[in-house]
């Protein structure tokens, strides 16, 4: 087999969700009333990226064969933490930033120690972890307010050359400052082993504990990026519990649509990115035919259902029945 | 230039699993340029003394030393700092991952921090190229190959990370005969470029041909040691199992008569491209082997039979009735009654974190319970039969399954389709890794099945099993029956000539005069 083959083959699930993307996103712009322009691009994209960045963040843990239920609530309290701090001078801002970043960086920190060290399950621990974070953003925040640099924040919303997206722009930055040296770094590669097979990869000596609290605080990080997009948007902060447990569910979903295996081990980030753009679009496709707002749930359900049917389309041309739970 | 200091030398080594002693007092000496082979039965303390060796487990005590100081190795990858790498049994390779990265994962080459994959595929290939498997593409992910390639692939790994003692667990359990020589080719090279190996096997022909030295172990003790070649196989199977050895395999009764109606039989059975026109019959009190190089299609007719392949072409008969089974539930209902014990135990036969209770009953729930209710007094019962028919050696019914030795845990799996009664019984490989004490247990157990009246059909990679234990042969090659052997036919050359499809060269012709 050529080389090339091999690399479709490990793409397959990021190609999947690219296809869907661009065909929702045709259908969407082309009966959008204001067609393909660059404010209906740079909507979508402002839109489209929150839930990218936390479904790479939702990525990083996913690979090592773990789930992050807490990814929405550290979003939550990124975003109350950042209408706080994101305020004042540029000196100000820039350290609100950075604060907001660190702390995102801490709770990924203490779900992988939870998980690593203590040994409990991903699910469990980050369940917890995610009603700490999100009482901690709801003191905070206990109602919704606060302000931002609006400089920053327009800047990071707007358009670049008064073309591209900003916001496009800084997912494209955080995918080569993180998820590309991630990915190639042996901490990297050890959070793929242990995701598919932790056992092995002990055996192997490859540095399992290391790899997996690297995924999770990263995870944290990422999560935290959105937080301060969402604050540049919304210009407030607003410990929303609902929208928290929305993005974490979509999160997941986005990560399923983007390729990445839920028994870990495989998929991609840059998958997970096409994935959650794809479910957004979804999403919004309904505005567009001018349907009631109340069918959206519904709609994206199944169209959700039937995008990772289409992935699950392999095990009907299965012949051997045993291949079904490999 | 000391030459009296051994490379590595283990003493006293002891070590407890709650009340089990799988070492005690343990000694062994490895010195460099020699293959050593370990010898004894599962159970015996080999793979807790390669545990110990490659820094999986601690020892409770005892001291090891390299070149003469003295080691602890707290981690495996301790251990392969210190040029101990170890190929363990249960396969060591990350399934998702591409073989170039499993070859390189304990230490990938770098560059700015990040893994350089031009020269992580350059050492791949070298590896590959060196274990003579240059066959295998660098960039396929591992849980699409063979077992018999996945292997290659984990010595090649092994030899990436240029070792000083390579310690092989079993490595050629699910190789392929070419591969088999193709590694003893390898190995002694290393020898010759004065590595230590230490070489663990239940294949004695094996350990004639590589080892120079050889250790026998039991109960936890190294009983013997003593160079190769100067003892007889039956020698070394008495220390190792450590009581009077004499016939392993059972008498084979008067062979069955061909008029007898088949109990199983297959016509024109083809699939996909891996079975082609397969017809063969199998008679009530029979033991029909396959046999044939590994990967010849003998898995694929097993699970055929089983109803586990879809869109199979020709026809299946169940005591002359045609029949179509769906599923592995269909094929052990009561008009059919198979029963298919699985080549990889840990993933098609037993539940390893469930009680040996409830692996023991699966199979049979649906006979042992009323109004979907289990009647524990019956199951005890039939529990209790089984334990003692196969003599399964267990602290009790409810410890976890995988907590058994291998060859336990294989009788275990065998239990579990006899509490149904089998009449028809699909052994897939059943003795890969086990011991000789459990294998000689498995084929007295066979015979007395076939005798009761069952249908057997056997498949093995071990030409001495089918020798041994089959009535007849079929040996397979590309999917298809090349060649049919029955009784004295049954020889080793016989088999290997049919295996390697060379008909007619090494005059099969004269053999069949003789019979």
């Amino acid at each position: 087999m050529k080389d090339w083959r091999y690399w479709l083959a490990e793409q397959r699930g990021m190609l999947l969700a690219l296809g869907i993307f661009i065909v929702m996103f045709i259908i969407y712009t082309s009966n959008h009333p204001a067609g393909f322009t660059a404010n209906v691009v740079q909507t979508a994209a402002n839109k489209g990226v929150l839930l990218a960045f936390v479904a790479m963040a939702q990525t990083l843990v996913v690979i090592t064969a773990g789930i992050d239920l807490s990814v929405g609530m550290i979003f939550l309290l990124t975003n109350c933490l950042a209408s706080w701090l994101v305020v004042g001078t540029p000196m100000q801002t820039t350290l609100g930033v950075i604060a907001v970043l660190a702390v995102g960086l801490l709770c990924g920190a203490i779900n992988g120690a939870i998980v690593i060290y203590g040994r409990l399950q991903p699910i469990v621990a980050t369940i917890a972890t995610g009603a700490v974070f999100y009482g901690i953003g709801l003191l905070l925040r206990p109602f919704p307010g606060g302000s931002v640099n609006e400089d920053l924040a327009d800047a990071m919303t707007g358009r670049v050359f008064d073309v591209v997206p900003a916001s496009l722009v800084v997912l494209f930055a955080i995918v080569l400052l993180i998820w590309v040296p991630f990915s190639r770094s042996v901490l990297g590669r050890a959070a793929y082993a242990a995701g598919s097979s932790e056992t092995a990869a002990y055996m192997s000596g490859v540095p399992i504990r290391r790899g997996k609290f690297a995924a999770y605080t990263l995870a944290g990080l990422l999560a935290a990026i959105g937080g301060l997009f969402l604050t540049f948007f919304t210009y407030t902060g607003d410990a929303a519990y609902a929208s928290g447990n929305a993005y974490t569910l979509f999160s997941i979903a986005a990560v399923v649509l983007g390729g990445v295996s839920l028994f870990g081990g495989k998929g991609s980030a840059i998958g997970a990115i096409f994935g959650a753009l794809a479910f957004r679009t979804i999403g919004d496709l309904l505005f567009v035919f001018d349907f009631d707002p109340l069918w959206q749930p519904l709609f994206q359900g199944v169209i959700l259902l039937i995008a990772v049917s289409l992935g699950a389309f392999a095990l009907f041309r299965v012949r051997n029945r045993l291949e079904w739970f490999l | 230039m000391d030459s009296a200091v051994p490379l590595f030398q283990m003493e006293g080594i002891s070590k407890r699993y709650g009340g089990v002693r799988a070492l005690e007092k343990a000694e062994l000496v490895v010195t460099s340029g020699s293959i050593h082979a370990i010898l004894g039965e599962n159970g015996a303390g080999k793979s807790t003394l390669i545990k110990v060796m490659a820094g999986v487990v601690a020892p409770d005590e005892g001291r090891m030393t390299l070149d003469g100081r003295e080691v602890t190795f707290l981690s495996p990858a301790a251990a392969n700092q210190a040029g101990i790498v170890c190929i363990f049994q249960e396969l060591s390779l990350v399934p998702d991952l591409s073989v170039a990265d499993n070859i390189v994962i304990s230490d990938p080459p770098k560059r700015f921090g990040m893994i350089d994959r031009k020269a992580q595929r350059r050492v791949a290939e070298e590896a590959l190229a060196r274990a003579g498997a240059a066959d295998i593409h660098p960039l396929a992910l591992v849980k699409d190959l063979p077992l018999s390639r996945r292997q290659m692939v984990e010595i090649a790994k092994a030899l990436a990370r240029k070792p000083r003692i390579l310690i092989l667990d079993e490595a050629t359990s699910a190789l392929t005969a070419a591969d088999v020589s193709k590694i003893f080719g390898v190995l002694k090279r290393l020898r010759s470029e004065g590595l230590a190996l230490l070489y663990i096997s239940h294949r004695l022909n094996e350990i004639a041909e590589l080892a120079d030295q050889c250790t026998v172990f039991r109960n936890g003790r190294n009983v013997a040691s003593y160079k190769a070649g100067s003892k007889s196989d039956n020698e070394v199977v008495e220390l190792m199992i450590g009581r009077e050895y004499s016939h392993i395999f059972p008498p084979k009764p008067a062979t069955v008569p061909a008029t007898a109606a088949p109990r199983l039989e297959a016509r024109k059975l083809s699939w996909a491209d891996r079975l082609h026109d397969i017809s063969l019959t199998v008679r009530a009190g029979e033991v029909v082997g396959l046999g044939g190089l590994d990967g010849q299609g003998q898995r694929e007719l097993l699970l055929a039979f089983f109803g586990v392949l879809r869109g199979l072409s020709g026809e299946v008969l169940i005591d002359g009735k045609p029949v179509a089974i769906s599923s592995p539930a269909a094929a052990r209902e009561d008009g059919i009654g198979m029963a298919l014990i699985p080549e990889d135990r840990k993933t098609e036969g037993l539940m390893l974190p469930m009680t040996v209770r409830e692996n023991l009953s699966f199979a049979a729930l649906d006979r042992l319970s009323k109004g979907g209710i289990i009647d524990r007094a019956a199951e005890q019962r039939l529990i209790d039969d089984m334990v003692g028919l196969l003599a399964i050696k267990t602290a009790g019914l409810d410890i976890p399954v995988g907590a058994l030795s291998g060859g336990n845990q294989q009788k275990v799996v065998i239990a579990k389709w006899l509490m149904r009664q089998p009449r028809i019984i699909l052994l897939n490989d059943p003795t890969r890794g086990i011991d000789v004490g459990t294998k000689q247990e498995l084929y007295q157990l066979m015979r007395k099945l076939a005798d009761a009246g069952a249908a057997i059909l056997f498949y093995s990679t071990d030409y001495d099993e089918l020798i041994g234990c089959c009535d007849r042969v079929l040996v397979l090659y590309d999917g298809a029956v090349k060649r049919e052997l029955v009784g004295a036919e049954i020889t080793e050359r016989a088999l290997i000539a049919s295996a390697l499809n060379i008909h007619g060269e090494e005059s099969p012709v004269g053999l069949g005069a003789s019979a």
